[in-house]
């Protein structure tokens, strides 16, 4: 389901700028790994060899159904993250934002308001959140990482004054559809279907539509794009508008699913979001990006995560997997970087002092970890 | 960073700009003290002064490291974690050996954050991999192998011998001897940014990187060191937390990679790199225990606490901001 509307977006898509201004690409091996959505489709393909391999459970239809529902608030909110992030910019704040929706839609049923009126409120309170950060990035100058920082403390401050130890519950059941039920007649989660029109939406504005060049302009050179008069802040107070409102939205979905609000709801997602957002081949420092590798990676986060539940590894342990995939999915592209441009220009005596620090460490640090040997047997034996 | 001018004054600006920030935050933390002083008298008694450094000389030692590596226009994000980490390693190994060297267990803890932190620092000076995306990944990494190592075990202050607890809680001439690490790591890393070349190279690595590799500083070499260093500080906090709360759980320390982060942008320092001082880390630091502790003194809903610190983070980067402008305004006049 997901990957048919994966393809219905990814078509070639035309280079970025600061892809142009290097060397004429060499048509090598290594060139391919650039393009970062073929090595993700091998990587998802692989995911789901592996899992249907381990775990007869992995190819069942009401399984991955139920799974992939767990993985939209994220989804939803990655897409206007991965909008901010080719601008060059970051929002550490949507989880916070998610919080507080969430709980101030908690807080407006408790007083016996209507669930849609209440549910509306809080979409309008995370556009408003959205707009905030917009301001303070793109009217008053802050850095992105600075004023995030700050509303992210901020949002998750309010959320908790507003529920304090109280908590949100006992939704009607045509609210919990939004998180729990499914589109009439097929297995797929409505939040799902949710999020691939949303996904769809997203995907053509990135790569379709004149706004859509112009976030990669941005992210590409910022002052160029002013001298051209390109709109920058009216874009940023956009963007960061939309991804206010869809963290309100993934607020809603994450209510409905849990059937329960507290004002901890949430905690920590921004940088669940962040990571799918690169590891779908989003440049941290602006510019490059697709939506279909986006889309690509949270399917990838998805199928990783659900074949180690399957095996019983605990939730904690299994962000060891995604912290990892993260960093070697970035070192490898940036070392087949490094050698397709030609130049490897590695300080040969740094190497070999970082070598030698990190073997004596590491071997010290194993040490320790050694003397639980019962737990590396429990993972290993 | 800020300060373009090739003249002879350059050095000079920069001074009176320094200065000039660090005079915001100052003048923040004394409206701050005496609209919490005249709600509540107790906030400037010495005792008080005294609950507040305690509260945050963790925080000082961790958000000095930060410092470091911010300048260099990196971040660090994986500190929380590391802290968890060694906090939970330390805690075991003397549950084991509970009669162990205090000495031995202080350099243990820096030790294993030395190597959490030489990792960082392999991925992203050599890898290239960008700070936040490699802290990015430790941070869930580390914060994973927490929960490998316990097993979702915790250790209770019950089985924590008396000596290792008053490691930070003991007294020095009635000055508590946390407080003194974090005056003694303030003074180190002062003394390293300000009057050695290593220090100095952290500067310009941060302002000018290329400049920086023209001139012969080894890029690569600084930007690994500012990592380990990190780590070193990340282990003692982590040390020193399982000392100070008598415990160690899975979550200690989850969400203070922020709170560093924080301290250190309403210190002063510029997250494009180049700029920051040891003093002004030191007040925003302050100025946060302040608002924890001024929060729970005027008695307002301790809910609030989380929402009055956001706010007045954005406050004081906001006004900071502003009043930088305002100076080169008048500068470029």
């Amino acid at each position: 389901m997901k990957e048919s509307t994966v393809s219905s977006t990814a078509e070639p898509q035309s280079q970025p700028v600061n892809q142009i201004s290097m060397s004429a690409p060499k048509k090598s091996f290594l060139a391919h790994f650039q393009r970062w959505e073929w090595m993700l489709v091998l990587l998802v393909v692989l995911a789901i060899v592996i899992n249907s391999r381990l775990t007869p459970y992995f190819l069942n239809a009401q399984n991955l159904s139920r799974t992939s529902a767990d993985f939209m608030e994220l989804g939803l909110m990655m897409l206007p993250m991965v909008f901010i992030i080719i601008t060059g910019n970051i929002d550490l704040s949507v989880a916070s934002n998610l919080g507080m929706c969430a709980s101030f839609m908690a807080v407006l049923w408790n007083l016996h308001i209507d669930i849609w009126v209440a549910a509306g409120a809080a979409l309008l309170l995370g556009t408003l959140a959205g707009a905030f950060n917009g301001f303070l990035i793109a009217r008053v100058k802050l850095p992105a990482l600075v004023a995030t920082l700050g509303t992210y403390a901020f949002f998750r401050g309010i959320a908790y004054v507003l529920l304090g130890d109280q908590a949100g519950r006992g939704y009607p059941p045509a609210f919990t559809y939004i998180g729990q039920g499914k589109i009439p007649g097929t297995l797929i989660p409505f939040s799902v279907g949710l999020f691939v029109v949303m996904a769809v939406i997203f995907g053509l504005v990135l790569h379709r539509t004149t706004f859509g060049r112009y976030i990669f302009a941005i992210g590409n050179n910022e002052n160029a794009c002013i001298y051209a008069g390109v709109p920058v802040a009216r874009i940023k107070l956009i963007i960061y508008t939309v991804s206010g409102f869809m963290a309100a939205l993934a607020g809603l979905v994450l209510a409905a699913r849990f059937g329960s609000t507290r004002p901890d709801i949430g905690t920590g997602l921004e940088l669940s979001v962040i990571t799918a957002a690169v590891l779908g081949g989003v440049d941290i420092n602006g510019g490059i990006g697709t939506m279909p590798g986006a889309v690509l990676s949270l399917l990838l986060i998805g199928l990783v995560t659900f074949g180690m539940g399957l095996k019983n590894v605990q939730d904690q342990v299994q962000t060891i997997a995604i912290g990892s995939l993260l960093i070697l999915s970035i070192l490898i592209a940036s070392i087949a970087r490094t050698i397709s441009a030609g130049g490897v220009r590695l300080n040969w005596r740094t190497v070999g002092l970082a070598a030698v620090f990190i073997v004596i460490f590491g071997a010290f640090f194993f040490f320790f970890f050694w003397s639980r040997a019962p737990v590396l047997k429990s993972v290993f034996g | 960073m800020t300060v373009k001018n090739p003249s002879a004054t350059r050095s000079n600006l920069f001074i009176t700009l320094t200065r000039f920030r660090e005079f915001g935050i100052i003048l923040i933390i004394l409206i701050l003290a005496v609209l919490v002083g005249l709600r509540a008298p107790v906030f400037l008694t010495l005792g008080n002064f005294r609950d507040i450094l305690l509260d945050i000389s963790i925080l000082v030692i961790v958000a000095l490291a930060q410092t470091m590596v911010i300048i260099t226009h990196g971040i660090d994000l994986s500190v929380g974690s590391s802290i968890g980490l060694v906090a939970m390693m330390v805690a075991f190994i003397i549950k084991a050996n509970p009669h162990i060297s205090l000495v031995l267990v202080v350099l243990l803890g820096m030790a294993l954050g030395a190597v959490l932190g030489s990792f960082n620092g392999l991925i992203i000076a050599i890898g290239k991999v960008p700070p936040i995306i490699a802290t990015l990944g430790t941070l869930s990494i580390y914060r994973g192998m927490v929960f490998l190592y316990s097993q979702g075990y915790w250790v209770p202050s019950y089985q924590l011998p008396d000596a290792f607890k008053m490691l930070s809680k003991g007294t020095l001439l009635g000055v508590p001897n946390i407080i003194i690490y974090a005056i003694i790591v303030a003074i180190l890393v002062y003394y390293f940014l300000n009057y050695t070349h290593a220090g100095r190279d952290i500067y310009a690595v941060g302002s000018n990187p290329d400049a920086a590799q023209y001139v012969g500083i080894r890029k690569q070499r600084i930007i690994f060191l500012v990592y380990v260093l990190t780590g070193i500080a990340a282990g003692l906090a982590g040390v020193l937390w399982a000392s100070r709360f008598e415990s160690s759980q899975t979550n200690t320390a989850l969400g203070f990679e922020l709170q560093t982060v924080a301290a250190s942008i309403v210190g002063g320092v510029s997250i494009s790199g180049g700029v920051g001082t040891v003093p002004g880390v030191l007040l925003g630091a302050l100025l946060l225990g302040m608002i924890n502790n001024s929060v729970t003194l005027v008695r307002i809903s301790p809910f609030w606490e989380q929402a009055a610190q956001g706010l007045l983070i954005l406050i004081a980067v906001v006004s900071d901001i502003l009043i930088l402008r305002r100076i080169q305004r008048a500068k470029s006049k």
